[in-house]
């Protein structure tokens, strides 16, 4: 066997925690009522088309994305739409929500909702395109960047390597593991449209060591897809960041402040790549996905399908209620997730999973002197200096900060989750990449 | 032994006759003519550097000014609020101009959710840094216009003119602010506001910047502007003014007359160094005009001594 690839610079390994990888994919049932925030991906949210009153059908359009970088919002579920108003968003700001009253679960007309599995690719490049945007696609993995913009590769370009991530190396998550391993021919149909509308040849999966279960059942099924290659991957967190994912698999570097695409490389995730499969396929939008719901002191850890929309309190409930002692609630995984400050936000399209800490678990280390170590810049994986970064975020010193390259910065918290001095690095980092941003931005 | 120091002396002597020939041409030609005023005016400026005028530093805003009374012959629009209307007389005089005189400003804060009022429905234990936590979330008491209370104000402040009073957990301002606007552009909400000081140092103003509808306003905050309008109703001067359900009263045309604190039903409408009201003993609507009048000079004095302290110089309602 090979020498396991792996990304070059810095990374750390966190305890895996996960808790749910042999824990198989339930049905969430519905609730009454589903919370539907517009902005639920990258860039400008979406146009609401519905009013107050409307009945609609179980994946019918209710918000257009228009602008270039913005993505539609179809029901979740069949019903009335009660109001658009405000509702609590995961950091607990008031945004713009479609509230959905749940009468049922019936299906708009032209989507299949059978379970068998198309494997022949009918439509054209454009046509996938198309029915992409159609159906509100974004990634999947956190970021919730519109697929449909990352299809389209800009002229003069050529994407040569479609990389689709199934590392999943934020701690206690397991959303991506278990897809893999219950829908591994839709994952690999999706991924061979995925190259059609890119016009490659080649694609990889890398997944890390740690689902030796999930790399064997894949590279089994993909005996029969052609071009498409199960790369397993040593365990290093972050190696599910788009950057140093393409450096693991396909040895290339990523210039600073470039797209992967300089570089002939498209990534993906694998729920992105089952929600292409549904869209081209089956006609059917993005309204669900796999969320994990985990934690230490949860009676039942699980892996939820459920409806964009779904309060995350009902989650909790079915997962065996919120525990007594719970410290924090994270949206996301304990590296890189926001906690948040009430559990009756909805899930979005971007909730990977949800994280209950226990309060000794939660508790944040006081923040003592930086003691020069340098164990941050060794860990960071985008080469960068993170104990002066955040000092200069710290100082406001964001010209400095940008020529220190802060902007490459991939929020992984490789520093922070290595700190001795228990110092808040991300946290200032994210404020001084924001600051930055909007420097640059007033610039042009 | 002395051709060795008499040539060292004729060479040495050359050549700084030489050079010194050459920097008197190259000063010359390189010269550059300065308004000797700009030192003048910078010399009478308060020399903080905080960028109260709008320009960085004292120098600048000397050499804007300067520049100003050459070309317009007025100094309309340039103001040094930490110096005030004496420095402002001291460089017009300089620069045998006149100023107006102008009203004296403030760092008012527009929020009262203090750790009573907006009690905690999360803890917060990132940075303390308001920039970084309104990023994040809300804040601990679910208001998302309201304080944060972490000092980003605190700390941009170069006049000690402002703190943090821990009971509240909100910002108090002192008498030692020049209105010099560091804190205004710290907060990240957006809750300072530069107001008129006023006459004897009283001050109007809504306390809350909340937009969301009353009820929603009122579950986070028992103090916040509810947006009923009953204050701009009552108002005799047209001062106040209703937008996004929140009320805004117009400093310029604020009579001081506290007909607007008395209605209001969530006590969201402050009133700063007047004298304190007796308690209401079975008064009809007109008597505590009365009793104010009676009381006014002896109070006043009595509210100065608190805000001296850095006490909350905003608790004359709590």
């Amino acid at each position: 066997m090979n020498k396991l690839k792996t990304f070059t610079i810095g990374g750390v390994h966190p305890h895996e925690n996960k808790l749910t990888d042999q824990v198989a994919i339930r049905t969430l049932p519905l609730p009454k009522q589903l919370i539907i925030p517009l902005g639920q991906n990258l860039g400008v949210p979406p146009k609401p088309i519905v009013k107050k009153g409307d009945e609609v059908k179980t994946g019918q359009l209710i918000a257009r994305g228009e602008a270039f970088i913005s993505s539609n919002i179809h029901a979740p579920a069949s019903g009335k739409i009660l109001k658009i108003d405000d509702a609590l968003d995961a950091s607990g700001y008031r945004r713009q929500a479609i509230f959905l009253d749940v009468t049922g679960d019936e299906w708009a007309d032209d989507i299949d909702t059978s379970g068998t599995i198309e494997r022949e690719i009918k439509l054209s490049k454009s046509e996938i395109v198309a029915r992409i945007k159609e159906c509100g696609l974004v990634g999947l993995g956190g970021a919730t960047f519109p697929t449909h913009v990352k299809m389209m590769i800009p002229d003069g370009k050529k994407a040569e390597y479609l990389i689709i991530n199934g590392v999943e190396c934020e701690p206690y998550l397991t959303s991506d593991h278990r897809m893999m391993l219950e829908k591994g021919d839709e994952i690999l149909v999706g991924v061979s449209i995925m190259m059609r509308a890119l016009d490659t040849e080649k694609a990889v999966i890398g997944i890390e060591n740690n689902k030796p279960d999930a790399i064997a059942k894949l590279s089994q099924l993909a005996q029969s897809y052609k071009g498409i290659q199960i790369q397993p991957l040593k365990v290093k967190y972050p190696q599910g960041g788009e950057k140093q994912l393409i450096k693991a698999c396909v040895n290339r570097e990523v210039p600073s402040g470039k797209l992967p695409i300089e570089v002939g490389c498209v990534v993906s995730n694998v729920g992105t790549a089952f929600a292409v499969y549904e869209a081209v396929q089956k006609n059917k939008p993005l309204i669900e996905r796999v969320v994990t719901i985990t934690g230490k002191n949860l009676t039942h850890p699980s892996n939820f399908l459920v409806r964009v929309g779904t309060p995350i309190s009902d989650l909790i409930a079915a997962a065996g209620g919120m525990p007594e002692d719970t410290g924090k609630l994270i949206n996301g995984g304990p590296m890189m997730g926001k906690s948040l400050s009430t559990p009756d936000v909805p899930v979005v399209k971007g909730s990977s999973g949800i994280l209950l800490l226990k309060n000794e678990e939660s508790k944040r280390p006081t923040p003592k002197t930086c003691i020069r170590c340098s164990k941050c810049t060794v860990v960071c994986p985008m080469g960068l200096e993170p104990f002066l970064l955040s000092k200069l975020s710290k100082l406001g010193l964001y010209e400095r900060a940008e020529k220190e390259q802060i902007m490459d910065c991939i929020e992984c918290g490789s520093c922070q989750f290595t700190c001795p001095s228990g110092l808040p690095l991300l946290d200032y980092l994210r404020l001084g990449k924001q600051k930055t941003g909007q420097l640059i931005r007033n610039r042009k | 032994m002395n051709d060795i120091l008499l040539f060292t002396l004729l060479t040495l002597g050359l050549l700084g006759t030489v050079l010194a020939i050459i920097l008197y041409f190259v000063a010359q030609k390189f010269k550059v003519i300065e308004d000797p005023r700009i030192d003048l005016v910078e010399d009478a400026l308060p020399k903080a550097n905080c960028g109260g005028c709008g320009f960085p530093g004292c120098r600048n805003f000397a050499e804007v000014t300067v520049k100003a009374a050459n070309d317009t012959q007025s100094l309309e629009g340039l103001n040094c609020p930490v110096g005030g209307n004496d420095v402002m007389k001291r460089v017009a005089a300089i620069l045998q101009l006149e100023v107006e005189d102008q009203e004296p400003m403030i760092a008012v804060i527009r929020c009262n959710g203090s750790h009573a009022h907006s009690p905690s429905k999360v803890k917060y234990e990132g940075p303390a840094s308001c920039a970084f936590a309104h990023n994040l979330f809300s804040g601990e008491g679910g208001c998302q216009f309201g304080c944060l209370g972490l000092g980003d104000c605190v700390r941009s402040c170069d006049f000690d003119a402002i703190h943090m009073n821990s009971e509240t957990g909100l910002p108090v301002v002192n008498d030692k602010c020049v209105a010099c606007g560091a804190c205004v552009k710290a907060c990240p909400r957006g809750i300072i506001e530069l107001r008129n000081k006023g006459k004897k140092d009283k001050r109007i103003f809504v306390s809350c910047i909340n937009k969301e509808k009353g009820g929603i306003a009122k579950k986070n905050c028992s103090v916040a502007c509810i947006g009923c309008s009953k204050c701009q109703q009552v108002c005799p001067y047209d001062a106040i003014t209703m937008a996004d359900n929140l009320a805004y009263i117009d400093f310029e045309k604020c009579k001081l007359c506290r007909k607007c604190v008395e209605v209001c039903p969530t006590d969201a409408i402050h009133e700063i160094n007047f004298p304190l009201r007796k308690v209401k003993v079975e008064t009809t609507e007109t008597e505590p005009k009365k009793v104010q009048k009676a009381t006014n000079e002896v109070v006043t004095t009595s509210e100065v001594v608190v805000s001296e302290e850095n006490k909350p110089n905003t608790e004359n309602k709590a």
